[in-house]
């Protein structure tokens, strides 16, 4: 959506160089959508200003880490240019970001820990599931592992803490809760989420046009489905990888 | 995508693999806003010099050997050089010098021995090694796949292809870096650092801690980064740490205080505040640690770390120019 020069503000931000070749640009202290949203709204208008030697922009929760090349700049000059750039004032009410369904089959051996997440909520496996996938959650950044979102907020009830120990390998796919946070593990690696469910669409696609699913500042809705529809989606995902890989 | 290998012969057999060898290029940068880790060379001085002493651009696809080398037999002649740490290689059984340019014929075995000094080398051909191009790099990400020969370390029995270049070049036999620029390699290393200004995260005895103990590089350390054991770091518990932006080079301070250095496989969002980020011109110092390797932290300033990095940066170019891009017959 383009955005009228009047619109654009200068958002108070905190600079915090990051050795010599980085510095994050901090514009609060808690996670929040209307902060979350000022970063990425950040991060894409300093993507736009397509300075050379800007090497990476990462939007996190209330941060942009800014990696750039330092034979190109001091760290002096960029943190000046950082906290002049002005910012547009982004939306809150996100109408005009992408909104995904994401089809999970829940609980069983693609969720362990559904019925645990259950007990810990006093509710039954059904009512967990049905609040999971009443909510339209923000990607409030992208992290641990190629295209892993971090999506909130969870329903309060269904807030649960990590794992004491974390699995040593979590399968592909796997959504996880971690207090009022929920994710999808898009590559099989080590993790500490408990485990309700797992969607058979790929997050990460090495070799596809569209190598990530989201982005922050999009949007998510999970949709429970059945072991059947499951199963004809992933075969779905297995012939695509083939087709591409040709 | 895909490059069409099995209408070209091979450059090399892998006769043995090494410990962990693995295609690596200056990284996948770019891509961090959706969770990639950059990867790349560990020590990218000794990449980008072999690269320049073959004829190559700095970005070309170079080997990283780790302690233990590979055998390579090269079923074509070429041009190589070996730079880093120094495990002793060999060819055809005799010793070879590092940071030389040398000239390779069909038959040719490049083999390594003992370890002496230095944990990781690289091994660059003229034209660099051929794999597809995953999201603008040839570098091998282990942890997700990504890159390099299938996502993976070289085994025994691969065939590693390099891109053919349409022009001949001056030959490189006796191209060297001059020996005042070679790195000092050392199992125990003071590396400079850059203290982060949010010292409320810790309590106060942990910076005069961190600059005044000596760190073990533990067993469990790899390419994402190394675990060091030694004096505790102490947080002020308090206080709870919202995600953000990682960086290479940055010492993390989990809760329980043992920090860790992040390297290049480095997730790109952590958790855990950093006290201090070791600059970039010492990051190839850190790259040559092993397992049980001593480490010790002296501050510096920003100013101080971008100056001697341009110095280096000079001094290099002086001696040995950047190659431009190669127009290859390989591949765009």
């Amino acid at each position: 959506m383009p955005v009228s020069p009047k619109e654009e503000a200068l958002f108070p931000r905190q600079l915090i160089p990051m050795g010599d070749s980085a510095v994050t640009v901090e514009f609060g202290d808690s996670i929040d959508p209307t902060v979350n949203a000022l970063v990425i709204a950040y991060a894409k208008k300093l993507l736009e200003q397509g300075w050379s030697g800007i090497v990476d922009v990462v939007p996190t929760f209330r941060s942009v880490t800014v990696h750039f090349d330092p034979l190109q700049w001091d760290m002096a000059s960029l943190t000046d240019q950082l906290r002049v750039l002005p910012c547009p004032r982004p939306s809150v009410t996100e109408s005009n970001s992408t909104l995904h369904q994401i089809p999970v089959l829940y609980g069983g051996d693609y969720g362990p820990d559904l019925d645990e997440v259950a007990a810990y909520a006093g509710l039954e496996p059904s009512t967990v599931i049905r609040l999971h996938a009443s909510v339209q959650y923000r990607v409030y950044m992208i992290g641990f592992s190629p295209g892993f979102p971090y999506l909130g907020l969870v329903p309060p009830q269904l807030a649960i803490p990590r794992l004491l120990t974390p699995r040593p390998r979590v399968p592909a796919g796997s959504v996880g809760i971690a207090d009022r946070q929920t994710g999808i593990y898009p590559i099989a690696t080590p993790g500490g989420w408990r485990l309700i469910g797992r969607t058979p669409l790929p997050l990460y696609h090495r070799t596809g046009s569209t190598p990530f699913m989201l982005k922050p500042g999009d949007r998510v809705q999970f949709r429970p489905i059945e072991q059947d529809e499951f199963e004809q989606l992933s075969r779905a995902t297995t012939d695509e990888d083939h087709r591409s890989q040709q | 995508m895909t490059t069409p290998h099995n209408t070209r012969e091979p450059l090399i057999e892998v006769i043995k693999p090494g410990w962990l060898t693995t295609i690596q290029d200056l990284g996948r940068p770019g891509y961090q806003q959706y969770g990639m880790p950059v990867a790349g060379a560990m020590d990218r001085f000794a990449a980008i010099v072999a690269n320049r002493l073959v004829g190559n651009p700095d970005q070309a696809a170079v080997l990283e050997c780790t302690g233990q080398g590979p055998e390579l037999l090269f079923q074509q002649g070429t041009s190589l050089a070996v730079t880093g740490a120094n495990i002793s290689p060999t060819l055809n059984g005799r010793a070879i010098a590092l940071w030389h340019g040398i000239n390779i014929r069909q038959g040719d075995r490049l083999a390594f021995g003992p370890r002496r000094v230095g944990f990781r080398c690289y091994v660059a051909v003229t034209g660099g090694f051929d794999v597809p191009v995953i999201l603008g790099s040839r570098s091998t990400h282990c942890p997700s796949r990504t890159g390099g020969l299938e996502g993976r370390p070289l085994r025994t029995g691969d065939h590693l292809f390099h891109r053919a270049l349409d022009q001949a070049i001056d030959s490189l036999v006796g191209r060297r870096l001059p020996p005042r620029l070679i790195p000092t390699y050392d199992r125990s290393v003071t590396l400079r650092v850059v203290l982060d200004v949010r010292r409320h995260l810790f309590h106060e005895s942990a910076l005069t801690v961190l600059v005044n103990s000596t760190y073990t590089v533990a067993p469990q350390s790899d390419r994402t980064g190394y675990r060091l054991n030694g004096p505790l770091l102490a947080r002020k518990e308090t206080l709870s740490f919202i995600s953000e932006g990682t960086v290479t080079g940055a010492l993390q301070v989990p809760p329980d205080g043992q920090p860790i250095l992040l390297m290049v496989d480095r997730q790109t969002t952590g958790g855990y505040p950093p006290i201090a980020t070791v600059i970039s011109v010492d990051l190839p110092l850190a790259a040559q640690l092993g397992p049980g390797d001593t480490v010790r932290f002296v501050a510096c300033s920003i100013a101080e770390a971008q100056a001697l990095l341009r110095t280096q940066s000079h001094l290099l170019n002086t001696a040995l120019p950047p190659v431009p891009a190669i127009r290859s017959l390989s591949s765009p």
